[in-house]
């Protein structure tokens, strides 16, 4: 494996409230290597989005990081003052969020907030710049970009516009984009397209990728490797293939066999019965314990750790002590 | 029962809506009245105990076919005729009453259909309050009781609050408020898109087990084709207010016919297919304003020809399809990737 470009280590994040300082993440780590796509798949609740927050230093306070650390490329960069992390952002992170709208001015031009951006982290003239601009919109499928440059936000349709926020997201060659739920407000046909470029842009520009989504479906045909978050924890991680095929978690599991297929035969979906505990409400021990099919005393006491589990590694007490072949184990 | 019996039918529907600038902007800005043609002439029959779906991408015109259906729009032309009786004749509130409380809604957005100042008992009892349900106090509530736990939550949850409610929860609540009049015909719209998976499988769940248990007959509205395979016996595919292809779950997954529909089938990112190199359909839905002449697939179609930009193709039987395509009609489609699929598993109301 290549040398990761992000390394997340032991993250911590906090919540203080009036009534006591909630664990909103709990000690997850997870590395992504260049020309990578990490998907981070979950619940809402689950804290995958803040996950991204955090990475790219965007959490809203008093949400804070209380522990653990962030390296990119070998710099750390959770402890940055905001000016330092404000030049990292686009230019080494770019970021696509789930609403295309929220990420565009809409008073000005796409070409205006494009030109903008290349221009605040690359050393280019204002021509260059618009020829940059230019190329950038032909390369996440805009026709016509000699007349949609000086178009405005509104001028687009959704599909088209979170185009316009790719393009702005690798305006100024980023080596990481962190890609919070990009397609989940796209019809599936346009979904296919975007999800096609994001996995070309990567494959091209050896960028790293952190998908961040609830749709398995757009994991599955996207992702190299998944993270699955329960209750602000990594439950499981591994290479896609494996966890689609064969989920070790049985919160991955549960989760896999709920989602409804095309094809087969047509019976009752299996459910998992319950819902994730509330911050607040987390429970000793695994935080799946009270709905897990294959719970041990042990589960409601001790917190499991991520143990190498047949070709993923799982939070569960299920894997411990388990004699693996040493093949089947897997490096991080 | 010896011939299934029609409870809803639906013929030649139309509902625009007026999208015109206000006059004094049109007249200075010299544009013309604009109308949308959210649904445009669409018919279709339901039989009782069965699951209809709809399916189509945003803007299609399927939420406003169910809007239509349970009487929430008015239809612009066309009829709705459920139970033997035309919804849109019944003019008086009174005179309609009866009908209403035989056709329920369940809405897509748990957190905006539940007011949020009433207690949950409140919420299910207000149905019955309306159409006089119950004679008494006592009678009201065990009534609230038995729904809830219908829809698998407890008594006591009737004394809460929505807020108190996880998303899933509230979806059941939903029900329940659908189901307090004892309908026969339940409108579903989108009703778990807005849920996580694992909570969408226990609400799919739920809504099997009460169409069981009460006979109910399933109007259901989804973007999602993986869920109308599990849910549903026929399916409509729409496209720009119109039925392009109307078929049995099994027929429709197995050998889709219209090019729009195969395009859907396609793109649906799958599980099985890590890492699938797909050629994603260039092109998007037109602005239905201005709607594209002929068949309005036409400029996404990697099949027409010179008719289908003139001439606007009308349902006809191919097989055990009904399709709106010129390409079917004079057999010069390709065959389509096709899903296996088994026949009905589905448990039918007895």
């Amino acid at each position: 494996m290549l040398e990761p470009l992000l390394r997340v280590e032991n993250l911590r994040v906090e919540l203080p409230t009036r009534r006591g300082v909630l664990t909103a993440i709990d000690d997850i780590s997870l590395a992504i290597a260049p020309g990578e796509v990490l998907g981070v798949v979950g619940e809402s609740g689950a804290g995958k989005s803040l996950t991204g927050a955090a990475i790219i230093g965007l959490l809203e306070p008093p949400l804070r990081i209380a522990a653990g650390r962030i390296t990119l490329a070998g710099r750390r960069i959770d402890k940055l003052p905001d000016e330092a992390m404000r030049r990292i952002r686009g230019r080494e992170i770019g970021a696509i969020f789930q609403d295309p709208l929220t990420s565009l001015n809409p008073l000005y031009t796409i070409g205006r907030q494009l030109v903008e951006t290349i221009r605040t982290h690359l050393d280019l003239s204002p021509a260059a710049a618009r020829d940059r601009a230019l190329a950038l919109l032909a390369e996440v499928g805009i026709a016509g970009a000699e007349t949609r440059i000086n178009h405005y936000p509104h001028q687009f349709s959704g599909g088209m516009r979170q185009r316009v926020v790719i393009a702005l997201a690798i305006a100024a060659n980023p080596r990481l984009i962190i890609a919070d739920e990009p397609t989940t407000a796209l019809d599936v046909s346009i979904q296919a397209q975007i999800i096609a470029m994001l996995r070309r842009l990567c494959r091209d520009h050896g960028t790293a990728v952190m998908l961040v989504t609830h749709d398995m479906g757009v994991i599955a045909e996207t992702a190299h490797r998944v993270a699955v978050m329960y209750a602000g924890r990594i439950v499981e991680i591994g290479e896609v293939a494996e966890i689609v095929a064969h989920p070790r978690h049985p919160y991955t599991r549960g989760l896999m066999d709920s989602i409804p297929r095309i094809g087969g035969r047509r019976q009752r979906l299996r459910q998992i019965d319950g819902a994730m505990p509330r911050l607040g409400a987390i429970p000793p021990g695994c935080p799946f314990s009270p709905r897990c099919p294959e719970v041990a005393d042990r589960c409601r006491r001790q917190r499991p750790d991520l143990l190498p589990a047949i070709g993923t590694e799982a939070a569960c007490w299920l894997y411990d002590k388990m004699l693996l072949p040493e093949k089947e184990t897997l490096d991080g | 029962m010896a011939e299934p019996e029609t409870l809803l039918h639906v013929e030649e529907l139309h509902r625009s809506f007026d999208v015109s600038l206000p006059a004094l902007e049109r007249l200075l800005k010299g544009k013309k009245r604009a109308t949308l043609k959210a649904v445009d002439g669409i018919s279709f029959t339901m039989r009782r105990g069965e699951t209809f779906a709809l399916v189509g991408e945003s803007g299609c015109g399927k939420s406003t076919v169910a809007r239509l259906v349970v009487g929430l729009y008015r239809p612009s032309a066309g009829r709705v005729v459920f139970a033997g009786q035309e919804l849109a004749r019944l003019r008086s509130r009174k005179a309609a009453a009866p009908v209403r409380r035989r056709l329920q809604m369940i809405f897509q957005d748990p957190y905006a259909s539940l007011n949020p100042r009433w207690r949950v008992k409140r919420i299910i009892a207000e149905p019955l309050r309306t159409h006089r349900l119950v004679a008494s106090e006592a009678a009201l509530r065990e009534r609230v009781a038995e729904l809830l736990l219908q829809v698998r939550l407890s008594p006591a949850d009737g004394e809460k609050f929505p807020h108190e409610f996880s998303g899933g929860q509230r979806q059941r609540i939903s029900i329940a408020r659908a189901l307090a009049s004892n309908p026969e015909f339940l409108v579903c719209d989108e009703p778990t898109s807005a849920l996580d998976v694992s909570v969408q499988a226990q609400i799919l769940n739920l809504m099997k087990d009460l169409q069981r248990e009460l006979g109910l007959t399933y109007l259901f509205i989804s973007h999602n084709l993986a869920v109308i395979y599990q849910m549903s016996d026929r399916v409509g595919v729409m496209y720009l207010g119109r039925l392009v292809e109307i078929a049995s779950a099994e027929q429709l997954f197995a050998s889709p016919r219209h090019p729009y529909t195969r395009l859907l089938l396609d793109t649906i990112p799958s599980i099985e297919a890590t890492a699938r190199e797909r050629e994603p359909v260039a092109g998007e839905v037109p602005n239905p304003i201005h709607p594209p002449s002929g068949c309005s697939f036409h400029p996404r179609c990697p099949f027409a020809n010179d008719r289908c930009r003139r001439e606007r193709p009308e349902l006809i039987n191919a097989g055990r399809t009904l399709v709106a395509c010129h390409a079917v009609e004079e057999d010069r489609l390709p065959r389509a990737r096709r899903y296996t699929v088994y026949e009905t598993s589905i448990p039918q109301p007895q």
